[in-house]
Formats: C-alpha cells, sequence, structure tokens
C-alpha cells in the first residue's frame, strides 16, 4: 500500500523537505491551514487598529489573544487522537455541568448570565460546547455504523438540544446557534438522509413558531422584526443595520483607504471593531478588500474540509468536518447580519471582531483537527 | 450473514462523508454567492446612492421632543404654558472633541465654567447620535455672539424649541411646581429615550406629579447632514426619502384651582409669610393654594446659576419652602371646634352644660395655672358660646377630661397628624401627639413619659400639636361637610391632546368622620357662625361681612394664635405689634360659607408667621376676601371691601390692617 511504501521511504522524503516544513510535521501542524489562519488573524489586526480609531492599546491586546489562542492551537495538535477520543465524554458532562452552574448561580454580566468566575479567571462556559458538542456527537457516532440509525439520531439530538437550550436561556442566541450548529454539521457528515434533512427543515417552521412564542427575549425578537424593516426603529436597533450597510455601500470597489472610511472613523457605526467589523473593512478596502477576505476564509474552510476527508478513522473526520463548517457557520452568519441578509444575531466574525473568548475556541479547534488529521509515522508507534 | 445487523463499511462511509462534505462545501459556495451579490448591490450598484449618504453628506436620526402639556386653571386659564425659545444643543457622535467644545464655549461666553463637569456627564449618560441641550433661552445678545462664531463648533447648533413658561410668574408656583434641569436622581425614573433634544423635567407640585401625563412621547426625524454635521437639504441630484415620525404632545391638564380666587389670596397676603389654601367640602377641590413668598418658576427652566440657586435657598424666608404642605404650625384655637366635637363623641359633655370661666384652670397638684386669653374670664359659658368667645378655659377642662390618646383618636379622623393625600408630593404629617407618640419621638427616658399637663395644652391646639395649613383646611371642609372628607386635589380633568377629549378624574373619597350624634355637627358650626356673626364672637368686629343690613352669605369661621414666644406665666403676653417680628404670634384662620347651606361651597384655613395682628383680626378679614372672591360677584365683592374700609376708619385704625382684639384669642 502506498501508505507503507512513504513511510518505509520516510528517510528519503523528510530529506527534501525544507527546514520550516520539518518543524511543521514534528508540530503536527498543517502549514497551509496555518498560513490560512495567520493571514486572517493579521487582517484583523489591522482593522481592528483602524476600527477602534488608531487604538494602539487594542492592536495589542488582539495580537496578544492571538498569541495565547496559536499556542492553545499548538497545544492541542499534539495530544494522540485516541487521547481526545477518550477524553470527549468526560468534556462533554464537564461543560454541562458548568452550563447548570452558570444558569444557577452565574455572574449577571451584560445583563446576561454568560461567565463564571472561577476567582482567577472568568470565562463563558459556552465556549466549551462550542467544540464539545462536535466532539460527542462524532464520538458517540464512532462505533456505530453510518449513516445513523434513527435511534442514534435521537441520542445525538438530545445530546444537541440541551446544551443549546441552556445557552439560549442565558440568553446568548449567537453562541447557542453556533453549539447547535456544530452538532448538526457532525450528523449531516455522518451520512444523514436527505429525507431526515427535509424532514428537519419541515420541523423548523412550528419550532420557530414555539422559539418565537416561548424562548425568544424580547430584544431578540425586536431583532428579527428590525431585520425585516429596519426603518422601523431608525433610532434603536435598526440603526446599526442603516449604518452598516451605508458604510459597506459607501466603499464601493475600491474602498476609501486604510483609516479613511468616514463611517468609522466618525463613529456612525456603531460596534465596529466587533460584531460589524465586517462593514469597516467594506468601507475601507471595497468590495475588493471583502472578497479577499471571503476568499481566505473559503480557502481556510476547504483546506480543513480536505484534511478532513483525508483523515484516517470517522471520529476524525466528523469532528474535523464539522469545525470546518461551524467555522463557515459563524462566517455567513456574521457577513449576512452585517450586509442586512440575516436578522443581527450576536456572531463575532471569526478570527477579525475585537475581544471575546472566541479567538481562542476557534483556533483551539483548529489544533484539535490538526491533531485528529496530521500524517503520523505509521512506523514505531 | 443473513442477520441484518450492519457493520461498519469504512471504505462507505468515507465515501459518504465525501459526498456530505460536498454537499455542505456547495451549500456554503451558494451563501458565498449570496453574500457576494449582497455586496456588489451595495457597493456597485447602489454605491452612487450609499456613497452620497455617507461622504460629505449624511443622514442623521435625530428625535423630535415632544410640546408639553399645557396647565390650566379651572376654568382653562393658562398657569403654565411653552413659547418659542432658541436653546444651543450639542451631538457627541459630531464632535471629536468634547472638552475642547466646551472649554471654547466657555471661551466665547456662552455657558459657564462650573457647568463643564455637569454637562459632560449628562452628555455621556445620552446616546451619542442625541442631541443634548446645554443652554437654554438664549438672548438675542447669545444668538448674535453663536451666530459669529458658529462655523468653529461643528456638531453644536442653535435650534428653536418650545420651552416651558409661567406667564403668571410667581402665582399658584408651589402648587403647580416648576420645571428644571434633569438631575441623576430623576433619570431613575424616566426613560431617557423620550428625553431626547430635552434637558427638563417636572421637579415638584403638579409638574412632577403628572410628568408622565405632561410630557408625551418623543418622535424621531431623519436629517441630511454634511460632514460638520450641519443640515443640508439634499444630496446632490438624489432625492433621498427622510423618514419623520411625529411625536405625541403632552396631555393639558385642568386644575381645580380657580385663578381669580388664588390671586385675590396671593395679594391679600403679599408681604408676608403665609399659606392660604381653600377647598370645595362637597368634592376635595383646591380652590386656592398659596404659599408665600414665592419664587418665579420661569428662572429655574432657563437653568439656575449657583449664585442665583443659593440665593433662593439660603433666603432666610424661605421662598422654595411649601409652607402649605411642609410648614408645622401649632393650630392654636382654631382646633376648638373640633374639640367640641371630639368631647360630645366621648360624651364628657353635653353642649348645653356650662362652666364658669374665671381667666385660669388650674390642675390638682400642679401650681402653675393655665390662663386664659382674657384676663377676666368669660363668665358662664356653654359650649356654642365656648368657641364663639373662643374661651381657654373651657377647653383646658375638656382636653382634661377626654385624655390626650382619645383627643389623638378623634382628631385623626379629619387627618390630622397624617397625609391628606393631595395630589402632588412632598406633603408632612405634623404632629398629632399621644401616648404612644411621646413614647417613640424622644430618646431621653423622662422626655418619653406624658404627663396630664401635657394634654391640658392640645385643648387649645397648643403644646406639642402641629398641623399644616393643608391639614387644617382639610379639616374646616370635612367639618363643612359633617363629615364627608375627600383627598384633596389640584388636578381636576386631563385633556386628551390627540383626541380633544377631556377625561374628569373622580374625586378621592375618604374615610368619614363620624358623630354619634349627628346633631353635634351642628353645634360646633353654630359656634363657629357665632364666631363670625354674634355679638361676643371673637371675629364679627373683623370679618363680619355687613355694615347693617343682612349679609350677603353666612360665614362660620374659627380664629387662632400660634405662640411662638411663651411669656412667664405671670407675665402678660405684650401685645403682637411690641414684639420683635420673629417672636410674634402666628395668626390662623378657618372658615366656610355659604354656613347655612347643606353643602357649604368652600372652606379656607389661613396661616400667617409672626403676623403684624392675630388670628381674628389680621387672619379674618383675608379669609373673607377669599370667599368673597369666590362666592360673589366682582361688583359685590368691591362694594364689600369699601364697607370693610369704611367700618376700619370709623374706628381709627389703619385701613389696610383693621386692628387687632388684645391678646391671643
Amino acid at each position: 500500500m502506498s501508505m507503507n511504501y512513504d513511510a518505509l521511504d520516510s528517510s528519503r522524503t523528510q530529506r527534501t523537505l525544507t527546514g520550516s516544513a520539518r518543524i511543521l510535521l514534528a508540530l503536527h501542524l498543517d502549514g497551509p491551514l496555518f498560513i490560512g489562519l495567520s493571514l486572517i488573524a493579521m487582517i484583523g489586526g489591522a482593522v481592528v487598529y483602524s476600527a477602534s480609531s488608531r487604538g494602539l492599546l487594542a492592536l495589542e491586546a488582539q495580537a496578544m489573544r492571538f498569541a495565547l489562542a496559536v499556542v492553545a492551537m499548538i497545544m492541542l495538535a499534539q495530544i494522540p487522537p485516541r487521547m481526545i477520543r477518550a477524553a470527549t465524554p468526560w468534556v462533554y458532562l464537564f461543560g454541562l455541568v458548568l452550563l447548570l452552574i452558570v444558569m444557577i448561580k452565574g455572574d449577571i454580566s451584560m445583563g446576561a448570565q454568560r461567565w463564571l468566575d472561577l476567582g482567577v479567571v472568568r470565562f463563558q462556559p459556552s465556549e466549551i460546547m462550542k467544540l464539545a458538542v462536535p466532539l460527542a456527537c462524532a464520538w458517540y457516532l464512532h462505533e456505530r455504523p453510518l449513516p445513523p440509525s434513527a435511534l442514534s439520531l435521537l441520542v445525538i439530538m438530545l445530546a444537541i438540544i440541551v446544551p443549546t437550550l441552556l445557552i439560549a436561556e442565558q440568553p446568548d442566541l449567537g453562541t447557542a446557534l453556533l453549539v447547535a450548529a456544530g452538532g448538526a454539521m457532525v450528523v449531516l457528515l455522518a451520512g444523514l438522509q436527505f429525507r431526515y434533512i427535509a424532514g428537519v427543515i419541515g420541523l423548523l417552521v412550528p419550532a420557530a413558531y414555539v422559539a418565537w412564542q416561548f424562548f425568544l427575549h424580547d430584544y431578540q425578537k425586536q431583532r428579527v422584526l428590525t431585520f425585516l424593516d429596519p426603518q422601523s426603529d431608525p433610532l434603536g436597533s435598526g440603526y446599526h443595520i442603516i449604518q452598516s450597510q451605508i458604510a459597506i455601500g459607501s466603499g464601493g470597489v475600491f474602498g476609501k483607504g486604510y483609516l479613511s472610511g468616514s463611517q468609522a472613523q466618525l463613529e456612525f457605526l456603531p460596534e465596529r471593531s466587533t460584531d460589524f467589523i465586517f462593514a469597516v473593512i467594506g468601507e475601507e478596502w471595497g468590495l475588493i478588500g471583502l472578497v479577499t477576505v471571503l476568499l481566505l476564509y473559503m480557502f481556510v474552510i476547504g483546506r480543513s474540509l480536505f484534511l478532513a476527508a483525508s483523515a484516517q478513522d470517522t471520529f476524525a473526520r466528523l469532528v474535523s468536518g464539522s469545525l470546518a463548517l461551524t467555522f463557515a457557520v459563524y462566517a455567513v452568519v456574521n457577513t449576512g447580519m452585517v450586509t442586512g441578509l440575516l436578522p443581527v444575531v450576536g456572531v463575532p466574525l471569526p478570527l477579525i471582531s475585537y475581544g471575546g473568548t472566541s479567538m481562542v475556541t476557534l483556533l483551539a479547534g483548529f489544533g484539535i483537527l490538526m491533531s485528529l488529521c496530521a500524517k503520523r509515522k505509521l512506523v514505531g508507534r | 450473514m443473513a442477520r441484518s445487523v450492519r457493520i461498519k463499511d469504512h471504505h462507505a462511509e468515507q465515501r459518504l462523508f465525501e459526498s456530505r462534505a460536498l454537499f455542505a462545501a456547495a451549500l456554503m459556495l451558494l451563501a458565498l454567492g449570496a453574500i457576494i451579490s449582497r455586496l456588489f448591490y451595495l457597493q456597485v450598484v447602489r454605491y452612487d446612492y450609499f456613497v452620497a449618504l455617507s461622504a460629505g453628506n449624511r443622514i442623521r436620526v435625530e428625535p423630535v421632543p415632544p410640546n408639553r402639556g399645557l396647565i390650566l386653571d379651572r376654568n382653562g386659564l393658562p398657569f403654565a404654558t411653552n413659547r418659542p425659545s432658541y436653546q444651543l444643543e450639542l451631538v457627541r457622535e459630531q464632535i471629536e472633541n468634547i472638552d475642547d467644545t466646551l472649554t471654547r464655549l466657555v471661551g466665547i461666553g456662552l455657558i459657564e465654567k462650573e457647568q463643564i463637569a455637569l454637562l459632560k456627564k449628562d452628555i455621556r449618560g445620552r446616546r451619542s447620535f442625541d442631541a443634548v441641550p446645554i443652554k437654554l433661552q438664549l438672548t438675542e445678545t447669545e444668538l448674535a455672539v453663536f451666530a459669529a462664531r458658529g462655523h468653529d463648533f461643528p456638531g453644536v447648533e442653535i435650534r428653536p424649541r418650545l420651552t416651558r413658561y409661567y406667564p403668571l410668574s410667581e402665582s399658584s408656583v408651589h402648587a403647580i411646581g416648576y420645571v428644571g434641569v434633569i438631575s441623576e436622581e430623576d433619570k431613575k425614573d424616566l426613560d431617557m429615550n423620550e428625553y431626547a433634544g430635552i434637558s427638563l423635567t417636572g421637579k415638584s407640585g403638579v409638574e412632577r406629579a403628572y410628568e408622565k401625563e405632561l410630557h408625551g412621547s418623543a418622535g424621531s426625524q431623519q436629517l441630511l447632514v454634511n460632514a460638520q454635521g450641519r443640515r443640508v437639504e439634499r444630496i446632490g441630484r438624489n432625492n433621498i426619502e427622510l423618514v419623520r415620525s411625529e411625536p405625541v404632545a403632552g396631555n393639558d391638564l385642568y386644575l381645580t384651582i380657580d385663578q381669580h380666587v388664588q390671586q385675590v389670596a396671593e395679594e391679600a397676603l403679599r408681604g408676608q409669610r403665609a399659606s392660604a389654601i381653600a377647598i370645595d367640602p362637597s368634592n376635595g377641590d383646591v380652590i386656592a393654594f398659596v404659599s408665600t413668598p414665592a419664587f418665579d418658576p420661569n428662572v429655574f427652566v432657563r437653568g439656575l446659576s449657583r449664585a442665583n440657586y443659593l440665593a433662593l435657598t439660603e433666603d432666610p424666608d424661605r421662598p422654595m419652602l411649601d409652607r402649605a404642605i411642609r410648614g408645622s404650625y401649632p393650630p392654636g384655637s382654631t382646633v376648638k371646634p373640633m374639640m367640641a366635637l371630639a368631647a360630645l363623641e366621648y360624651g364628657v359633655i353635653t353642649s348645653e352644660a356650662t362652666r364658669f370661666c374665671r381667666g385660669q384652670f388650674r390642675l390638682p397638684r400642679v401650681s402653675r395655672p393655665w390662663r386664659d386669653w382674657k384676663p377676666a374670664g368669660h363668665g358662664t359659658v356653654d359650649m356654642r358660646k365656648a368657641i364663639a368667645t373662643s374661651c381657654d378655659v373651657y377647653f383646658y377642662d375638656l382636653a382634661n377630661m377626654m385624655g390626650i390618646d382619645r383627643i389623638h383618636d378623634y382628631l385623626a379622623q379629619f387627618g390630622l397628624g397624617g397625609l391628606t393625600g393631595i395630589d402632588i408630593p412632598g406633603e408632612k404629617t405634623a404632629i398629632l401627639p399621644s401616648t404612644q407618640w411621646k413614647r417613640t419621638s424622644f430618646r431621653r427616658k423622662e422626655m418619653q413619659v406624658w404627663y396630664p399637663g401635657d394634654t391640658i395644652s392640645v385643648g387649645i391646639g397648643q403644646g406639642y400639636m402641629t398641623a399644616t395649613p393643608l391639614q387644617l383646611a382639610s379639616y374646616v371642609a370635612t367639618l363643612a361637610a359633617h363629615g364627608q372628607r375627600f383627598a384633596p386635589r389640584l388636578v381636576r380633568a386631563v385633556r386628551d391632546v390627540k383626541t380633544g377629549e377631556i377625561r374628569q378624574l373622580p374625586p378621592k373619597p375618604l374615610p368619614a368622620a363620624k358623630a354619634v350624634d349627628p346633631s353635634a355637627w351642628q353645634v360646633a358650626i353654630d359656634g363657629m357662625i357665632a364666631v363670625a356673626n354674634a355679638p361676643y364672637g371673637t371675629a364679627r368686629g373683623a370679618i363680619a361681612a355687613t355694615n347693617g343690613g343682612p349679609p350677603l352669605y353666612l360665614i362660620a369661621g374659627k380664629s387662632g394664635s400660634a405662640q411662638v414666644f411663651t411669656a412667664a406665666s405671670n407675665q402678660r403676653v405684650k401685645k403682637n405689634a411690641e414684639l420683635v417680628e420673629h417672636l410674634r404670634d402666628h395668626a390662623l384662620f378657618i372658615a366656610f360659607a355659604p354656613a347655612d347651606a347643606p353643602m357649604p361651597r368652600i372652606a379656607v384655613a389661613i396661616v400667617v408667621e409672626n403676623a403684624p395682628a392675630g388670628g381674628s383680626g389680621y387672619a379674618g378679614p383675608i379669609a373673607r376676601k377669599i370667599l368673597d372672591a369666590y362666592l360673589l360677584t366682582p361688583e359685590q365683592a368691591a362694594e364689600q371691601e369699601e364697607k370693610m374700609k369704611l367700618k376700619a376708619a370709623a374706628k381709627g385704625g389703619a385701613p389696610a390692617v383693621p386692628l387687632a382684639p388684645v391678646g391671643r384669642e
């Protein structure tokens, strides 16, 4: 088999590699993916600097966060896949317990119970769930024949819905959406029959009705209503959408130039360094800048899917594929929201938006992906 | 195997994964396509439109403040209106450096240096696109200054607005209240989004109590502004549709106050520290509400400088104090009709039983006597005559027989010692003493004991007892209505600005004051009629509405003097005119009329601090003027006034201040 041939011939292969490639290989890192992620983060840093009105402090903090995230990614990439799989159920349960604790006695921060104060650091247990839910779904399906049976689907639905509802109740609709998407992607990739997909879409309509009636908070409803008609509330939540469209539209094809977007620099655009940073890119770099960013995202997602497809077992494939597609959901939801295609949901632009714990979680996910998909020496294990 | 147990087929799974991954990737490309088409639409197709909005010209959403509701008197005459004025406004998001802008505004003399900190706090507390008023009611000079220098201040603009105006200045200010700059404290109660472009809110009186009715709700308006934040009419050739939602003006309030009666009362009390309240006994409507000295509420609308504010608050006459609801005075002899009712209620005496008054009252084992205001005594008096002559000894005796706690329980029915429930904030309860009250009010043990002697002075409304003028007015109204009580109110109707419909507010009945024997009311009222009409009545000379011939209407009244200065018991109290002003007695008078009607139309209570003359002599004629103003036609009232002057001249007294009977009555 070709694998064996590669392995037997490894000494010659290694000699033809460059120095940095050898380091990447030794660290189980995927070069192209790493470069893609770094490029996005670098663009992010530059835009954050502009969006925060030449905020050196913001840039510094963002760089620190990226460094921390890269360290987390490299560390996770070193863990052997079997260990990741073995740890999965425990991580999931741990995350679930934390969510329950937050629900019972979480710190009230920004009007919502999201944070858990550990004395030294405060963090959002929902971030763990972004990784734990797809991991757990894949763990459950790993031993079972695919496409999954109806019973398996039921178990998995439960594993997704419980944390999703807990997070949505905090209330953090954006994160809940991403957690649910992570699990759903695993199921989809596991070979979910298309009739099920059609069924789920059929179920979404009544589910949306129930959510509207019983679960959505007033401000969340308001966002949806405003999305449907931004002019209905030009002073309130419609203001965001109107201003971000003006920013993007006025950027044109080439943009107004770095640090010269008047919407952003004159503070017409709210939340310009966080959720609405995509509009700043659009205003200052134009269509060219936005398409570049979108293509970089496509590259990262495509590379991740490619790595997932060439992974060696079901668990690795499902986890990696799900992480790649969730990343895509991230990007689509944020850009859709900023351009006025989707309602305003609190989802940051991945790796570019300022702040939050999401950057660490994202790169941690890529760390897991690299661990699971790295080419490993088959001999001498 | 025949069994249908499925086993894992790794190659099939790999293929399955790949097909699903491809499916997902296709969906993703679809989404990407949607987003790029959207970007193409925004950035290429509608580029001109958005660039016009953004580069150099942009849309600003501006709140349109609602007009504040008017405050009218009971007949629709204005107390508080709005008038156009110019104000300086600032929009934070259009200003690069707030500190610099404010400092430069100080430089051209438009704001004061001390205001900067407060203004910055206010600006920070608002949304970045809200206009914050920083200087109200600009003068001609200030307008000219800003017109010349305005281009140096992007983001600062002069806007015409309607602002509060009180055409009668001081009149009724303590009832109506005033609007002033919104404080941090106020912000807790207000939805600040409704106050964009507005820096004033009701601070006291009706303006505060009815803030929600008066304020209305803000509208919004899109404006085109250029890069400097200045308003422009259009962007290039593009016509842009500007959305405007109209504000809803606040509702107008109809007060119960009668502006004519109010002004007569104010005129009569001018120059004194005093209060007068007139109430309609049939529903609690406040016809006049005076507390003097007063102040001009318009200065608060303009924004008060610190010096002016201190001048107002540190004035020894305390013009800001609403004496009508916050001034506590010993009610003096005005409580006597109520004491008589209490005595009949508890059966300690009958109305016909007589007492012989020798001019002083003694308790066993107490060496110090309680003196009557008339050293020689009143001789034989029954209850009606005791009220009419204001015999102190008779009421010392009643109080002694009833005991303080029974007095307390009976008087509490009339609202003394409690809130009257008037519809403006800030009312005080004053003190209706009882053994319980004394136990809880003093720290020192020996002070907590109620002594029998404490009760005696309460019999004539002195000692520990105090009441607010409003409580006294409410009590007289209750007495006039034979016990029927209403919470006094200042607002009788609300005019809905949207529909033009006038919504009457129902009067608020309170639990009635009871008398076991209904004829007791008439005894007290007879006593009060005699005060004003009988030859021996203490106030006959001062207020009798006739100069021969039958009265135009029948007055029932009762005078009172509240001792400020305690003379040694063996020393006669000097005439008020001889005392230093702040040691003079307070003069009180309560009255209602027509006293022979089943439901009298008006009840008044007057308190004049350190009055130049006594209750009947000084406060009595004022009470009559108020009753005249309400009950008579202007011609009749003028005629009455003329008669009073003639009578005073005939007695040789100064016409302005009718001669007072000697001492306390």
